[in-house]
């Protein structure tokens, strides 16, 4: 209901106009008011994705969190945005985290430990940071305001058009750098695969009790990438132990959280 | 006033064809699964070839305790099965059967998008589900649900996007409406890629890994009785409607036939879709289950170079024919 609801206000679509005088901040409209409530929503969620002591509902409320934004797009009538954030946010970053976790840890109930020594330096950093934005976004378009009823801003054609034309070169450069971290993903991955893999791979069934403990005492003092060492040759030589039921979570566990590390 | 009405009745009708559809498919699952395997299937309930089945399994769902665990999340697991089947309600809204206004439950004006986020959301009852049973064997389920959807997400935007730029649009009423018969060998790549990511999305064999029975009993349904576990499995077979309906859109030509398609748009559309289920159900009982490894190579190696490929083959033609 509420989709079709929102999907009906961006039929009409908006304008930026300049019309800040006919405006006033003390008759709000009905898109005005829900943009308030779904915004405190957010803001609680986030809060609680914060304090909260279980660490996968901690996920689950950021869930509730990007969510949140994501409707606040569509009633500002970023239609396009709104889905990206859904699609990019909900749909792969939290699957992540949460994959993250129940690879992990994720203990149901409270944990002990999920709390911060750094907390007033992380509110201090997070309230600032805060203000900086509130600051310079009230600053940028005090007198902007979207127009509901005229042709939509936010719409996908919009967006692309004012993406391509104005704002090339950051999109291009982003892109690069998107690349660049893709490339050291698999840069890193590799060089952890081809340290810890050459006792365990060719011959995988029996050899790897003899080898590899050399291979862990030889390189740790020669390689760069030396944080990984105790992790990987143990996650290499699960796989001959393990009775052939646990053996493919075994082996593709490893292989997916660290290209999965990687890209994040 | 009017507006009120036509809401409602387009949403009512989304809604029905959301519950019946799914069940019709899984009626059908359960004959041509019997007749290919040599066996006859349900025939009693209802009388006329057990047409009665499924009502007669859901009335026994209903009728079943709903147990939770007593170390499970209890909030989060009661949960999980709206937030696995909802979205698919909401992405049957978005899709259009029919070439007039009225044959689309909303018109969306960033459809692709809409419809994938909104499918991508539906993996996380799974996820929950996964974790707040405080079962191992659920537990691994939701891992290896996550580690499948992670890998076929992206074969699954890239050959949509791939058919966004052949159309110019990223409109569902507006691909059909951009949408020429020699689309079809251009994009079949784009769409067997599409229909395959999507069956690995759904955990359709021979993509079911996560709910491996041999090997982790029901992945992460496996603490699930009556009620909740029916509405999973409803969240499964209205993941195949949604599925199927989405690449007869995207691909196929929805509404387009060789012949009489003027005001017979919906029965094209509907056609496909249901040669399309038909194909999922003998997937189902032709193909061995995919290891995880194997799944996983899958798609990496296989899936995501030839929806990239697609992807240049449909930016290179698009240049010629300008």
């Amino acid at each position: 209901m509420t989709l079709a609801a929102a999907a009906g206000l961006l039929g009409s679509g908006p304008t930026f106009t300049a019309a800040a005088e006919t405006r006033g901040f003390l008759s709000p409209t009905g898109v005005e008011i829900a943009f308030l409530l779904v915004g405190l929503v957010t803001f609680g969620a986030a809060i609680v994705t914060v304090t909260t002591r279980q660490l996968v509902h901690a996920a689950l409320w950021l869930v509730v969190a990007l969510g949140g934004l994501a409707v606040e797009y569509l009633l500002l009538t970023a239609e396009f945005i709104a889905w990206v954030q859904v699609l990019i946010y909900v749909g792969s970053v939290v699957v992540l985290l949460l994959f993250g976790l129940m690879l992990t840890r994720a203990p149901i109930g409270r944990s002990p430990d999920a709390d911060s020594g750094n907390r007033w330096a992380a509110l201090t950093v997070a309230v600032a940071a805060a203000a900086a934005l509130v600051w310079v976004v009230v600053d940028a378009f005090r007198t902007i305001w979207i127009d509901l009823d005229g042709p939509a801003a936010g719409s996908t054609e919009a967006t692309g058009a004012s993406l391509f034309q104005n704002w090339v070169l950051p999109f291009e450069a982003l892109s690069v750098l998107l690349l660049a971290a893709l490339v050291g993903a698999i840069v890193l991955s590799r060089k952890a695969k081809a340290e810890a893999a050459p006792p365990a791979e060719p011959t995988p069934p029996k050899s790897t009790p003899a080898p590899s403990p050399p291979a862990a005492s030889t390189k740790p003092g020669s390689s760069p990438a030396a944080s990984t060492k105790p992790g990987n040759p143990s996650a290499a030589s699960t796989p001959p132990g393990n009775p052939p039921a646990g053996s493919p979570p075994a082996t593709s566990g490893p292989a997916a959280p660290s290209e999965q590390e990687g890209t994040r | 006033m009017n507006d009120v009405l036509d809401v409602t009745l387009r949403l009512l009708i989304v809604f029905v064809v959301f519950l019946t559809f799914p069940l019709i498919i899984g009626q059908t699952e359960h004959k041509v699964m019997a007749h290919m395997q040599g066996r006859l299937g349900p025939m009693y309930a209802g009388g006329f070839h057990g047409w009665a089945q499924l009502i007669a399994d859901g009335v026994k769902f209903a009728q079943k305790e709903d147990v939770v665990p007593a170390g499970a999340d209890r909030r989060i697991f009661q949960l999980a099965p709206a937030v696995a089947l909802l979205p698919y309600l909401l992405v049957l809204l978005a899709i259009p059967i029919g070439p007039d206004e009225g044959a689309v439950g909303q018109v969306i004006d960033a459809g692709v998008f809409f419809v994938l986020a909104v499918m991508g959301v539906g993996v996380l009852g799974s996820l929950m589900a996964g974790w707040a049973s405080a079962n191992k064997f659920s537990l691994l389920g939701g891992l290896r649900t996550a580690a499948q959807l992670l890998a076929y997400e992206l074969p699954m935007l890239l050959t949509a996007a791939s058919v966004a730029m052949a159309a110019g649009t990223v409109s569902l009423p507006g691909i059909l409406d951009a949408f020429e018969w020699w689309w079809l060998p251009w994009q079949i790549v784009g769409a067997i890629v599409f229909f395959v990511a999507g069956l690995a999305e759904l955990q359709r064999p021979p993509f079911d890994m996560p709910v491996a029975d041999s090997e982790i009993i029901f992945g992460a349904y496996t603490e699930y009785t009556g009620l909740r576990f029916a509405l999973f499995l409803l969240a499964e077979y209205a993941g195949i409607v949604v599925l199927c309906g989405l690449t007869t859109v995207l691909f196929l030509g929805g509404w387009h036939g060789p012949w009489g398609a003027d005001g017979l748009g919906w029965v094209w559309t509907l056609l496909k879709t249901a040669v399309l289920a038909f194909l999922v159900i003998w997937l189902r009982v032709t193909y061995p289950r995919l290891r995880e490894d194997q799944l996983q190579k899958l798609s990496w190696t296989l899936l995501v170079p030839l929806s990239l490929a697609q992807i240049a083959l449909t930016g290179i033609v698009k240049v010629v024919i300008q």
